[in-house]
């Protein structure tokens, strides 16, 4: 009796599910539809607002002029070595104030007074201290990946619960030992929330960089769209951009899903 | 019995006193408690809340410190084995390790060859009924066999005392039966000294060989009973023993005077 009518339950269910991925598809085609009529028919100003159809055509020329790739590679390589620089220290640093009453005390004041500055109000006096070379953007995705892993592995670490603690301490573990299997496993979750937010920051700061002291990236490829006025340029950085952020969120929510096993059932 | 000789007691404490600093004062957890526990001795101790009795494993445990007193504990020099190990009251398995690592935890931090742990663990968990969750991971687990894991854990780790913070109290009737048997049948291999916390004195007297039943506010030994059942012991029989009863009910009257008062203290500190 209950396994005939969990049946039709079941396959209401698996429509539903489906109904929703066929809106989630078709919903942004509709739109872009819209868009390639209401440009055709001069409904809006081509000039600002290219039809897709257009900056599709300029992403296919970019890819084979191989500019795209050159761009994308070097916003690419920046991110990577800023997301080393700033979030290995913010990550060893969060833990240790996340365990030590007193470091914490003694950081705080400075960690609160410096966060809330806006990382791109910093940039000159990035470009300042480390020229216009490489260094300059490495340092401004450094110093944007660097807070939200801070903060967020300090509140990781505070929120496990203390009797890992005892356990840790009851059988045996010392120094590294406890730092290994309670403080950063336990932190993880609030770890991997940190560097999420960390590479979304990374991402703006990095076309901000480009845009103001570089000759390639991302940022650079947008910036000269806009002075040499090729607006299809411009909507192609666009779209690689919430491209990166989008494939991104879903490699860490994937890595998140493998590393946190406990908290992914939840 | 006889007096037992200065060799065979483990736990030795004199006037062993804990106070707190709390913003209304001091507060005395523990007054002066004086008790020898021999070697081997499954030890129960029985009391209201708030009589002190997880501040005193704490202290066993070294998670605190006593704030005057003497406590000895008789380990050899030479010994490769830890001093102690607690199966903590509630969730305390590490949710980021599966069920083979988490009993395998005081094995690895103390650096045991893999050869060795491998046979420890496997041995508990297959003593535990686990062996088919090793890959798993607490969360996947029922609270009984996570306690049970947390048994495992403390047996593998092969300590001089076993210390216990009522591990069966957030567990079903059934499932309480389940692991006190199993408890008893595993300790029958090592019979090593226990200092076992619980609420309940049907436990107590299920499980130990002496029981302390303590006062609260401050937290004293009001009296200390041996219990007359033969080992090894089966649950279930033990229970269908008139005798039983009897030494079940007597030993709740020690504690009723002591709940009534506890519960009257409370009342009179919340008003």
């Amino acid at each position: 009796m209950t396994a005939t009518s969990s049946q039709p339950q079941t396959w209401l269910k698996l429509m539903q599910g489906q109904r929703e991925l066929i809106l989630n598809i078709v919903s942004p085609l509709i739109m872009l539809l819209a868009w390639e009529i209401a440009a055709r028919l001069g409904w809006i100003d081509v000039r600002f607002f290219p039809a897709p159809s257009k900056i599709f055509a300029t992403l296919i020329k970019l890819i084979e002029t191989g500019a795209l790739w050159k761009h994308l590679s070097a916003s690419m390589q920046r991110l990577f070595w800023g997301f080393l620089f700033g979030g290995i220290p913010a990550l060893l640093l969060g833990i240790a104030m996340g365990l030590n009453r007193t470091f914490r005390a003694v950081l705080d004041p400075i960690v609160s007074a410096t966060y809330p500055i806006p990382k791109s109000a910093i940039l000159p006096l990035i470009l300042l201290i480390f020229g216009l070379g490489e260094a300059s953007k490495i340092v401004m995705v450094a110093v944007g990946i660097f807070y939200p892993i801070l903060i967020n592995t300090i509140a990781g670490v505070l929120e496990i619960n203390k009797i890992y603690f005892d356990v840790s301490r009851n059988f045996g573990a010392r120094g590294w030992q406890v730092f290994r299997t309670v403080a950063f496993p336990g932190a993880l979750p609030l770890i991997m929330t940190g560097i999420k937010l960390g590479v979304g920051m990374g991402l703006i700061l990095i076309s901000l960089a480009e845009m103001v002291g570089a000759k390639s990236g991302l940022g650079y490829m947008m910036w000269n769209a806009w002075e040499i006025l090729s607006v299809e340029t411009m909507y192609v950085g666009l779209l690689v951009i919430a491209a990166l952020g989008i494939v991104f969120t879903l490699v860490l929510t994937e890595i998140e899903r493998l590393i946190v096993p406990w908290k992914a059932t939840r | 019995m006889a007096a037992a000789s200065q060799a065979d007691i483990k736990i030795h404490m004199r006037d062993l006193s804990k106070v707190f600093e709390t913003r209304k004062g001091p507060f005395v957890a523990i007054d002066r408690l004086t008790l020898d526990i021999p070697t081997g001795c499954f030890f129960m101790i029985v009391g209201p809340s708030g009589c002190g009795k997880t501040t005193l494993l704490r202290i066993l445990a070294g998670l605190e410190s006593q704030s005057a007193g003497e406590l000895v504990i008789d380990q050899p020099k030479t010994s490769q084995r830890p001093g102690n190990s607690m199966v903590f009251q509630g969730d305390s398995l590490f949710p980021w390790m599966n069920v083979w690592d988490n009993a395998a935890y005081g094995l690895h931090m103390r650096r045991r060859p893999t050869a060795e742990i491998k046979e420890i663990v496997g041995h508990y968990l297959a003593r535990t009924g686990l062996s088919k969750f090793k890959e798993s991971y607490p969360h996947q687990l029922s609270g009984g066999m996570r306690q049970r894991v947390s048994i495992a854990r403390a047996f593998a780790n092969d300590p001089d005392i076993l210390l216990m913070d009522e591990p069966f109290s957030a567990l079903d009737e059934q499932n309480k039966l389940l692991l006190q048997e199993e408890l008893l049948k595993i300790w029958e291999e090592t019979r090593k000294t226990v200092m076992f916390i619980t609420h309940s004195v049907d436990e107590a007297v299920t499980l130990g060989d002496r029981i302390m039943v303590m006062s609260a506010h401050p937290g004293r030994a009001k009296t200390i009973v041996d219990v007359p059942f033969a080992r090894p012991r089966s649950v279930l029989e033990l229970r269908a023993q008139p005798e039983y009863g009897e030494f079940v009910y007597q030993i709740w009257g020690h504690l009723r005077d002591e709940v009534h008062r506890a519960r009257a203290l409370d009342e009179a500190g919340v008003a």
